[in-house]
């Protein structure tokens, strides 16, 4: 093994003339509930080698039967993407010698894969990037191999399993937009129910192409591939270690090996894979146990039906008709359900102007309620009707904006409806100017010290005063008013 | 009739990981190549017709996304001739392999 | 003897009680006993389990519960036949020892039908061959001549079926592996049309290419066994959605009109006198039977060879990469690391033929060299396919030699590539992916069998069952036995 490159201090790629190139490979395992081309339960953390069957383990005189599930899954993906779906496709054999790939065999696809030419809306910076992706096909993945000491134990519970491979073009133009594209994927899989994406079972795994060029060049530049990146945070890590090395090999007169890295999340490096005696010539030819796929108009008429309104198109329908911040806009469609919730919460809720405002009580006292109790947004007690009703009360100035979240922390505890929990405690705000005035007018005469210093000049006691109503009024004096008319009566 | 170069057999042997003996090597590059130089026929052939997938015409049929039982662990691992508890063994894959 | 019968006439006697199924195993157990040892078809026999299943067809019959129409007909298969508990080694090595979990399809409607399953029988290693010679553990001999080959790859089946070692037997067939051992053998043998029977549990030889046939001492036995075999299975992505007809009732005997294709690429070149006039005997035959001979031409035969040579090694190659020694089979002892192991394993597992086709099929499939062979060769069906294509509009069968001479000696084939060449006539039909039987008509001056095959459209093997039972009524080889055996 050949020593990680380790280093200090990284030249960012802007400092330099360089520009990096990076397409990505991201493995998606399909959310199917059994097998690509047999019947196996698919399930994550079973005791090894329980989800096997004969197809499974290759075992001589088996032959694959190919699940509708993962076709509908992936033609899904392939129409979110607007890619051209292929009316014929066909399975391929790719040939290599691992012990987690039974048959010495991967079934994929080569020449004639089910989806290409389509792409994927990133969010950056507030706006839509669109990356372009070479193409979407169909394959089953391979089991594990672990080390125990001078041997190797092969768990083959994951082989079979149908993936999805992704493949953009090489056009991510930086590691953030690297990971940004993940992201990107992640929520749009998880959005179309086509995947759980969950990295940290390896249900999402990407592998990253990376080269850099000269700005203005047309060429790209010789490429490494990098693997074992499993987190958005080491896409980006890896990625712009990947690029630095490159520019200081470059900078420094040398070339670029094409090679395969492995990412050492522990370390922060990367480092040559032992490359073994041969390049890899998978031979791969169609596979004569599987005609070709064909799909057809019906096929396709009912996945275009199915699909809902995608996130990036929600996203900007968030920005643009409700004025959310991209920020807020994409947090909020990061997860379907709670952009279904917003939606509701929306189509509850009169006009059309409150969308800042829903975001905001969803992003921060919703979660944050649901967060400190463990839940997730399917399980809130607070429907979105409710949140509509409450949100109501303080645009409309019913109660103040501070009360509100005190409504809201009993209602999300309790199940009481906002309006009966403000009529039971009372806690109108009161915006009468009239009503104010007394007691602004009694609590600064209550406090002649304060009045003449603060009129002397020490601002810090505005908020003594602020502090004065509201405990003159149970915290229900209209904050506004109240300043208002301190002001007034205070005389600056 | 052409006999092939002794590293395109080793090469071939590799990708197909089959052992050969140095003798079975030199036997190889002469089989090999007479059997190869049959291969030369279909060079003559010039034809744009579409490859033959099926003898009737055949496409892909789907299987409902149905599970079914799974062999048991024990009965997975039977017939492998080294095993540990429910895994397969198999000799240290080298490092720098994931 | 019991052990002469037809399967149909057997089949016949246990359902009337004429005879009872634990009676026709025996018979055929001590007859494997007396005379196994010297012909070398059987790799294992599995008395026990058969005369347990012949006794439950026994109980059944005298319960008057309904029986298949095989019941208790005892019947062998080809090793390259997964049966469950019972090994199943493709005559290799790599296998050795391997107890499958699970029945193929056909295996399993073998059962169904009541069939009795005497044991596996010997074949060239995952069915490479033509003379199973190739076998990694012995050698079959052909009853008729104990220095010939029963020829292969289905050598341990023809050679058993002629003599009577088992009513009938299952093969497989790639590019003449059944139809090529029952000429040499004096037996029937029938390859369906591609994707008929199902390959699930077939051991994997050439996926495109393997199928499933019986080889039987009648033309009845084999439409009988054909019948219950064939049909859809989804358990194999290539099996046809297509009914099953009754075979049996095609053999109507009556073939007026009948054009029967004579190509005359399969009648030029080197082919043994006798076996040229037994076929144009068999030609004759058919005429006299009212059938209308018609010369045609099929321009791209002599192609066949090429193209099977690149398909069926390079397809191989990929259905033996999953014997590595790991889930199941031999691994090599004491292997350094993971190369080591896969290496030896494959490298002591494989015999000389599969390991040379391993290479050839590596070779094709490599990159840069796909579109000139494998592609180019899956082109080149093609186009044999449209050459029968054409024939079907003036034809409904084509006759021709199975093969160009009768069983040759083992060892005779001096290189592979000659040993190729045995099987020029067979191949078309698995390339073109037609039925195609082969019937015993006539034998040579040394009492050597000879076969007249016949191709047929898709779908149509009943025209073939038809022919070929005319050839068998008229030529009346049935009661001739082999010398020693009878």
């Amino acid at each position: 093994m050949t020593a990680p490159d380790t280093h200090d201090t990284e030249p960012t790629a802007a400092a330099s003339e360089w520009e990096p190139v990076i397409g990505l490979e991201v493995h998606v395992q399909l959310a199917t509930k059994s097998k690509a081309f047999s019947a196996s339960a698919v399930e994550f953390g079973a005791p090894p080698n329980s989800l096997t069957d004969p197809t499974v383990l290759g075992l001589p005189g088996t032959l694959p039967v190919f699940n509708r599930a993962a076709l509908e899954l992936a033609l899904k993906l392939g129409v979110a993407t607007e890619s051209k779906i292929r009316a014929r496709s066909r399975f391929a054999r790719k040939h290599y010698f691992y012990p987690d790939l039974p048959k010495g065999y991967q079934i994929s696809q080569y020449d004639e894969p089910l989806c290409e030419d389509g792409h994927l809306d990133l969010i950056l910076g507030g706006e839509l990037r669109r990356v372009k992706l070479q193409r979407i096909h169909l394959e089953e993945d391979a089991g594990k191999n672990m080390h125990v000491g001078a041997v190797s134990h092969v768990d083959l519970n994951r082989a079979g399993v149908p993936l999805c491979e992704v493949v953009t073009a090489p056009e991510l133009r930086s590691a953030e937009e690297a990971a940004e594209f993940m992201r990107a994927l992640h929520r749009l899989v998880r959005w179309l129910d086509i995947s759980e994406a969950d990295m940290e079972k390896g249900q999402m795994r990407c592998d990253a192409n990376v080269s850099v060029r000269r700005v203005g060049e047309d060429r790209l530049g010789t490429r490494t591939e990098l693997k074992n990146i499993n987190s958005f945070r080491f896409v980006q890590n890896a990625v712009e270690h990947e690029i630095a090395r490159q520019i200081r090999i470059l900078d420094g007169g040398g070339r670029i090996e094409q090679e395969t890295r492995l990412w050492d999340a522990v370390a922060g490096t990367s480092a040559t894979m032992r490359t073994k005696e041969e390049a890899n010539d998978y031979r791969y030819f169609p596979d004569p146990d599987l005609p070709p796929m064909v799909v057809d108009g019906n096929m396709m008429g009912s996945i275009l039906r199915s699909l809902p309104e995608l996130p990036a198109a929600r996203f900007t329908r968030y920005v643009r008709e409700h004025g959310l911040s991209p920020d807020d806009a994409r947090t909020i469609i990061s997860d379907r359900p709670l952009a279904e919730y917003f939606e509701a919460v929306v189509k509850a809720h009169p006009g059309d102007r409150s969308g800042r405002m829903i975001a905001n009580w969803m992003l921060t006292e919703l979660l944050g309620a649901l967060n400190a109790d463990g839940k997730d947004i399917g399980e809130s007690p607070v429907a979105p009707a409710t949140l509509s009703e409450l949100i109501r009360m303080v645009e409309d100035g019913t109660i103040s904006g501070k009360i509100g979240k005190e409504v809201f922390e009993e209602t999300f505890k309790t199940g009481e409806a906002p309006k009966a929990i403000v009529e039971r405690r009372g806690v109108q705000q009161i915006s009468d100017e009239a009503a104010l005035w007394e007691i602004v007018d009694k609590v600064v005469g209550a406090n002649p010290k304060q009045a003449e210093a603060y009129a002397a000049g020490k601002d810090g006691l505005f908020g003594f005063f602020v502090g004065q109503v509201m405990k003159a009024t149970q915290g229900r004096a209209n904050p506004v008013i109240t300043s208002d008319l301190l002001h007034k009566r205070l005389g600056r | 009739m052409p006999i092939l170069p002794r590293k395109e057999v080793e090469e071939i042997a590799l990708l197909a990981r089959l052992h050969l003996e140095p003798d079975e090597i030199e036997k190889m590059r002469v089989e090999l190549g007479a059997i190869l130089d049959h291969f030369t026929a279909l060079a003559a052939v010039d034809t744009d017709v579409a490859p033959m997938t099926h003898a009737v015409p055949l496409e892909l049929r789907l299987r409902p996304d149905v599970p079914e039982p799974s062999l048991p662990a024990e009965e997975a691992v039977r017939a492998a001739p080294a095993k540990e508890g429910q895994f397969f063994v198999v000799p240290a894959i080298l490092p720098g392999d994931s | 003897m019991t052990e002469w019968l037809t399967a149909t006439e057997t089949a016949r006697r246990i359902a009337a009680g004429e005879l009872t199924a634990v009676k026709a195993v025996d018979a055929y157990l001590a007859r494997i006993a007396k005379h196994d040892g010297e012909l070398g078809a059987y790799l294992a026999v599995d008395a026990e389990g058969a005369r347990a299943q012949a006794a439950s067809i026994d109980a059944a019959r005298a319960a008057s519960a309904p029986l298949g129409p095989l019941a208790g007909v005892p019947i062998a298969l080809k090793d390259v036949l997964v049966t469950r508990g019972l090994a199943t080694t493709a005559a290799s090595q790599i296998l050795g020892g391997w107890i499958p979990p699970y029945d193929g399809t056909a295996v399993q409607k073998l059962r169904n039908a009541g069939a009795v399953i005497l044991g596996k029988l010997n074949c060239d290693e995952f069915a490479m061959g033509s003379s199973t010679e190739n076998s990694a553990y012995k050698k079959t001999k052909n009853p008729w001549d104990g220095s010939r080959v029963p020829g292969g790859s289905s050598g341990g089946s023809s050679s058993a079926v002629a003599a009577a070692l088992c009513s009938a037997s299952l093969g497989t067939d790639t590019g003449g592996s059944i139809r090529q051992p029952a000429a040499f053998c004096g037996c029937v043998g029938i390859k369906p049309t591609y994707g008929r029977v199902s390959r699930w549990g077939v051991v994997a030889f050439a996926s495109s290419l393997d199928q499933v046939g019986p080889l039987a001492r009648s033309v009845a036995d084999a439409a009988l066994l054909l019948e219950v075999i064939c049909g859809f299975d989804p358990h194999d992505s290539t099996s046809l959605d297509e009914p099953v007809p009754d075979f049996r009732k095609a053999l109507t005997g009556d073939i007026a009109g009948l054009r029967v294709g004579i190509p005359a690429e399969y009648f030029a070149g080197a082919i043994d006198d006798e076996v040229r006039s037994a076929v144009q005997r068999a030609a004759a035959i058919l005429q006299e039977k009212g059938a209308e001979l018609v010369d045609i031409s099929l321009p791209h035969t002599e192609l066949a060879l090429p193209a099977y040579y690149v398909v069926a090694p390079a397809e191989a190659s990929s259905n033996l990469a999953r014997y590595d020694g790991i889930r199941f089979g031999k691994a090599a002892e004491g292997a350094r690391d993971l190369l080591d192991l896969y290496q030896r394993s494959r490298g002591q597992g494989f015999g000389p033929e599969v390991k040379r086709r391993i290479m050839v099929g590596t070779y094709a499939l490599r990159s840069g060299y796909y579109d000139a062979y494998y592609k180019k060769a899956q082109q080149i069906r093609a186009l044999i396919k449209r050459d029968f294509d054409k024939a079907w509009q003036h034809v409904d069968v084509v006759l021709t030699p199975t093969t160009p001479t009768a069983a040759f000696r083992f060892g005779s084939k001096s290189s592979p590539v000659d040993m190729y060449l045995a099987d020029v006539f067979t191949l078309s039909c698995n390339l073109a992916g037609l039925p195609g039987i082969s019937v015993p008509c006539g034998f040579t001056t040394d009492g050597l069998p000879i076969g007249a095959q016949l191709l047929g459209k898709p779908l149509d093997e009943a025209t073939l069952l038809r022919t070929a039972h005319v050839i068998e009524s008229a030529v009346g080889l049935a009661d001739r036995r082999p010398k020693g055996l009878a």
